[in-house]
């Protein structure tokens, strides 16, 4: 829907395709940062080459996943405590 | 002169004038309030004491120390912001409501003893209530009724634990408690329902969505972060804290990802951010405490920038459900940017508050050899970059487009998120200025180039996930819906076994009737005796038996009196 019709930069499928490969670009450039920066690691094992990266999105997909399980227990309709 | 006034009773008694001073002037009461009492604090040296008798004790109405002080200036922040942004609010109740809360929540933060934080921590409970009701819907005044039982639970057992404090150390002075004694682990209790912790924690979500759009910004500054306060001052270096803090930063994540009302996706992530604060305080280190105390600063301003960016968006468009959102960059390009700060803030983005606080309390975390508890927290954090930082703009402002077309928010309500936008920005570009109001000695550089990459990294790749999640539409789509959390054990089971009570009690009173009613019946025929038309009690008296008989009733009570 767009009642004003004005076609916005966002509103490009092709833009959006930019923005997301733009960010797999940075991803990568990050963690090949990894081998010229000096790390101090905090907790030991996060020294390991591209730790945080794969921490980060491992993290976030399976927070996901068992959220997507978690609303078959506890999902009810919007008007539950109503009734 | 102004210096021996209490900051907290300033702004109390603003909020009483402003329901008595017309309407015009309202507004400005209350920006002013929180301004004077601002220059008091700044006027306040540390060690500064305010004490009064009453009641027998001495109590200390005032203790400034570094601790106090920095939760009183960003009490008293919060309180101009708030002001700020419900300039338009011009009823008699929600603002001067506020205006009191903040008050003595300030209050509460400067008590030095038992006494007065009880008193200042119950008048937090009762007029934040007035805020949640102001708001006028039947929701709303059940939730209220709800969380004002909470809070005034949390006070009884503040004064009960205190009682028992005083009889185990014959003081009411208000410092480091620890879980020894039965009267410390009432008090920890008490500080735990205000801090949200877990399973105590419902009264959160449930009020939060309820309150008015300029309502919630005020409720997310003061009840959580003075149980916060509360715990940094008595129960630093309690260890099981540092376990139920990692708890509350990891479980509300999870419903935050899948809640649909965007304020109740922020009041999970309010749980999760209170967490990392009590894991710091567990920790009892300096880096820790300072920590908590860092965190909790920051978090009053990039929350109540989140939760103002959602009170504009349901002013103009009546709702904050991410199923009808969507798409409103296009008709709030300022909200929506003001909201990004907030969102960077709290995902701890280099350059943003969130990134030289938070870090404070995974560091001494790791350095405690606590490596379980520092991966829960790294969890913690993508998960909070996931669904506040990336899930509250995404769906209100961008995602697809919904189709409203609105006004932008009203200027001071920009002009309030532009401040508290500045604040998170110049936190996060010089912390210097906030590490010097700690209540410890700082020894941490926030910007290694170590530190900056492995947030990014953490960042950048927490957003890939979400990116390609919704790309290939394994993502949970918005859905209207109530997700059940601890709070149906009292809003559903509890309600239930009630009503189950009430019949079962109806049914025995049946049979217990008709197994009686005989008796029933001559005890009615003998009451028809003696109060009925022709019965003893009905005979007109004359006023002289009156009298004697009136003579005779005060004569017994004398009598009872002095026996």
């Amino acid at each position: 829907m767009n009642p004003d019709n004005k076609r916005y930069w966002l509103d490009e499928p092709r833009n959006v395709t930019r923005l997301y490969r733009g960010l797999w670009g940075i991803g990568i450039v990050l963690v090949l940062l990894d081998l010229a920066v000096h790390r101090h690691a905090e907790a030991g094992f996060d020294g390991l080459f591209g730790f945080y990266g794969l921490y980060g999105f491992v993290a976030c997909v399976a927070l996901v996943l068992a959220a997507k399980l978690l609303r078959r227990a506890v999902m009810r309709p919007e008007d539950y405590y109503d009734r | 002169m102004i210096a021996s006034v209490p900051a907290g009773l300033i702004l109390i008694a603003a909020g009483l004038v402003a329901p008595l001073v017309p309407r015009a002037l309202r507004g400005w009461l209350l920006l002013a309030a929180p301004l004077l009492a601002f220059a008091q604090l700044l006027a306040l040296p540390v060690g500064a004491r305010v004490e009064v008798e009453a009641f027998g004790f001495a109590l200390q109405l005032v203790r400034a120390d570094r601790l106090s002080l920095a939760f009183g200036y960003i009490f008293v922040i919060a309180a101009f912001l708030n002001a700020l942004f419900a300039w338009h609010v011009r009823d008699g109740v929600e603002q001067p409501a506020a205006m009191v809360y903040a008050g003595a929540a300030v209050a509460a933060v400067f008590a030095g003893d038992l006494l007065t934080l009880f008193v200042f921590w119950e008048l937090t409970a009762v007029a934040s209530v007035f805020v949640v009701w102001a708001q006028g819907s039947k929701r709303a005044y059940a939730a209220g009724l709800r969380y004002l039982l909470i809070q005034l639970g949390s006070g009884m057992l503040l004064a009960a634990g205190a009682a028992l404090r005083y009889a185990e150390t014959g003081s009411l002075a208000f410092d480091f408690v620890g879980l020894g004694t039965p009267g410390g682990a009432l008090m920890l209790l008490a500080f735990g329902i205000k801090c949200a912790f877990p399973l105590l924690h419902n009264w959160l979500q449930d009020v939060y969505p309820e309150a008015s759009a300029t309502g919630t910004v005020v409720l997310s500054a003061f009840t959580t972060k003075l149980g916060i306060y509360a715990l940094a001052r008595a129960f630093p270096g309690t260890e099981m804290l540092v376990w139920i803090g990692t708890a509350m930063t990891a479980f509300p994540i999870f419903y935050a990802v899948i809640e649909n009302d965007l304020r109740r996706v922020l009041a999970y992530s309010v749980n999760n951010q209170l967490g990392f604060m009590v894991v710091g305080i567990g920790l009892g280190t300096d880096l820790g405490v300072n920590g908590a105390v860092a965190h909790a600063f920051a978090d009053i301003l990039f929350k109540a920038l989140l939760f103002m960016s959602m009170g504009a968006v349901l002013l103009r468009t009546g709702t904050v459900k991410g199923t009808d959102l969507g798409g409103l960059y296009k008709s709030m390009p300022w909200t929506a940017g003001f909201c990004i700060v907030g969102a960077a803030s709290i995902s701890a983005f280099p350059l943003f508050s969130g990134f030289v606080t938070k870090s404070m309390i995974m560091v001494s975390a790791a350095q405690e050899g606590h490596a379980w508890v520092w991966l829960v927290l790294l969890f913690a954090s993508a998960g909070v970059f996931h669904h506040a930082g990336i899930k509250i703009p995404f769906f209100a402002f961008f995602a697809h487009d919904a189709g409203i077309r609105c006004k932008e928010a009203p200027a001071h309500m920009l002009l309030a998120m532009a401040l508290a936008a500045l604040l998170c920005i110049g936190i996060g570009c010089f912390p210097a200025a906030l590490y010097a109001l700690l209540p410890r000695a700082v020894d941490y550089a926030p910007y290694t180039a170590s530190h900056v990459l492995s947030q990014l990294q953490l960042l950048v790749f927490s957003a890939l996930a979400f990116s390609v999640l919704m790309r290939t539409g394994i993502y949970p789509p918005e859905m209207r819906s109530v997700n059940l959390d601890f709070d149906w054990s009292y809003r559903r089971f509890g309600a239930r076994l009630a009503a189950g009570g009430a019949v079962a009690l109806a049914a025995f009173n049946a049979a217990a009737a008709a197994g009686l009613g005989g008796a029933a019946a001559r005890v009615g025929a003998w009451l028809q005796g003696v109060h009925g038309a022709e019965g003893i009690l009905a005979r007109t008296w004359t006023t002289g038996g009156m009298a004697l008989w009136v003579a005779l009733m005060l004569a017994g009570y004398l009598l009872v009196l002095y026996l």
